[in-house]
């Protein structure tokens, strides 16, 4: 490798790509006269939109379809906006167009009821009958219901979890704006690992930025499942300057771990028989990989898929991959812009080995904006490479924003996290 | 040295898909140097193009993305984010990134 020069490389990668782009020998070198390979993606999200949109743009001699209930996909990314009064739910719900006309991924609005992982097909609700040769998975998350006493899915009707975003993102919406001043906002967050570690806090600093400005004699309690969390110093510090007194997080070992809600009285239980009333209550419950991975058997005890974190390929079954909140990523963490990155070395998995060719090592990223306040942002950032350890980050780089800087690197922030929404959904979708 | 040893093959294979194709390169080869510029698209747009507030990074020259991330990295260039990230690739790692959407301009855009 040491005469390898970083010319001759981008020649070689440039001669490479000459057949790969049309999709030979992808697929079909080895099994001449047989039809184009099939991967099939359940979930329309940011792993499996990003994989589909990506195993095309790599081999678009690979026949790819799309898998997803929702005829439209609204982000969890920024949908705290929306709860905070900022955004509208338009302004991040999305269709599936481009990935089908700019990128011929075929997409079916169905759900996956079950794979037959012998056969190698997956039956959809509506009937239809999904053979592959790689089937990739990227359904998100199941609530476990009733983890939390009286928690189940009609209690979330009246105290939103708003931790799939949709109708449940504008109940909480219409919750927060109907509140009286002088209420109180409940946020029952869980313990690791959950989808988006910063979403709890956020979510508290934009109902807090609505609140200052509709309804300023209210607060916000967090009861936490954790004692520490994501952001903690950068999000602790931002609520002194922007909303002092407004919110009070109470942490595990402080009582924050509630076992019990009462949809009636409208108040939470924490583990020491103490009880909260909320004139707006979010829980946000204890959740595990998504339902189809579940039925398939890809999870382990503790909920979330095991994989080989270079391929993303399931220890439990062969040909089929799991990437997203599903995963159990190495150091990963459950974000939209991981399983976006997973999804592209997933994409580069599962097209190495269809084509018989070999898979570059994998890079992954995390790059996580969150708003303290619409001219507040900060971040947080990792670079990942694989080792014996799994997936890891690597040392001396990353991390959170620094600490101590003027409110004009906030500000930038702030416009970088909406540059950073528009980019990953453009990487989704477009 | 290795190289030459696949050379054959890598010809052949090449050659015959001109033949049956129009070389119409596009940033998407199974390398390395994709690999890891695939992890910036997240906020840069894909292939470095960004329909928002963080810049776009296709079409600038390899040259100029290597100086500016290098600057970034020893922090002789003010960055909020880019950075810390960038203290995560090796020198060859930056050079293959740079060589990727350098590289990437002059190559017709997929439709």
């Amino acid at each position: 490798m040491n005469n390898f020069s970083r010319r001759d490389f981008i020649k070689w990668a440039g001669a490479a790509s000459a057949f790969s782009a049309m999709g030979w020998p992808l697929g079909s070198l080895a099994k001449m006269g047989r039809s184009a390979a099939k991967v099939v993606v359940i979930g329309g999200g940011y792993g499996g939109a990003t994989c589909a949109k990506y195993i095309r743009k790599m081999a678009p001699g690979i026949e790819v379809t799309l898998v997803e209930q929702n005829k439209r996909y609204t982000t969890c990314p920024f949908s705290n906006t929306v709860i905070g009064g900022l955004k509208k739910i338009e302004e991040i719900t999305h269709g599936y167009e481009n990935l089908r006309d700019r990128h011929g991924v075929k997409i079916i609005h169905d759900v996956a009821e079950e794979v037959d992982p012998a056969n190698k097909t997956v039956r959809l609700k509506g009937g239809t009958k999904l053979p592959y040769d790689k089937l990739i998975m990227s359904p998100g998350i199941e609530f476990i219901w009733d983890a939390i006493e009286g928690y189940d899915k009609a209690a979330s009707k009246v105290m939103p979890h708003a931790w799939k975003a949709g109708p449940q993102t504008t109940l909480l919406r219409a919750k927060v704006e109907a509140m009286k001043d002088g209420g109180t906002v409940i946020i029952a967050a869980p313990s690791n690992p959950f989808r988006c570690p910063p979403g709890p806090y956020e979510r508290a600093s934009l109902i807090s930025h609505y609140m200052k400005k509709h309804k300023p004699k209210s607060k916000v309690i967090i009861l936490d499942r954790k004692d520490k969390f994501s952001k903690q110093s950068l999000f602790v510090a931002g609520w002194e300057s922007l909303y002092p007194g407004m919110i009070e997080w109470v942490s595990k070992s402080a009582g924050g771990t509630v076992v019990r809600v009462d949809t009636k009285a409208m108040e939470v239980e924490n583990n020491d028989g103490f009880t909260y009333k909320g004139d707006v209550i979010n829980i946000i419950p204890p959740h595990r990989a998504g339902t189809i991975a579940q039925r398939t058997g890809l999870a382990d005890k503790s909920g979330w898929c095991p994989i080989n974190q270079t391929t993303f390929e399931s220890k439990m079954q062969k040909d089929i991959h799991v990437i997203g909140d599903s995963a159990i990523a190495g150091k990963m963490p459950k974000s939209g812009y991981a399983a976006g990155s997973e999804g592209k070395v997933c994409a580069a998995a599962v097209v190495a080995e269809l084509g018989g060719l070999n898979m570059p090592e994998p890079s992954y990223v995390n790059t996580c904006y969150s708003l303290v306040g619409p001219d507040y942002g900060i971040s947080v950032a990792a670079v990942y490479r694989m080792t014996k350890k799994g997936i890891t980050p690597v040392k001396g780089a990353g991390g959170g924003s620094p600490k101590k800087v003027d409110t004009t690197f906030r500000n930038m922030e702030a416009v970088y996290a909406q540059g950073w929404y528009d980019s990953t959904v453009a990487d989704m979708f477009r | 040295m290795h190289i030459s040893v696949q050379t054959p093959m890598f010809v052949v294979m090449a050659c015959l898909s001109l033949l049956l194709f129009p070389p119409t390169a596009t940033a998407d080869e199974l390398s390395r140097a994709s690999m890891l510029s695939n992890t910036c698209a997240g906020c840069h747009g894909t292939d470095g193009i960004s329909p928002g507030s963080i810049p776009s990074i296709a079409c600038k020259s390899a040259d100029s993305i290597e100086k500016a991330l290098m600057e970034y990295r020893d922090v002789k260039h003010f960055s909020t984010v880019m950075g810390r990230l960038v203290k995560g690739y090796t020198d060859q790692e930056i050079q293959l990134i740079a060589g990727f959407f350098g590289n990437n301009c002059n190559k017709p855009a997929k439709k």
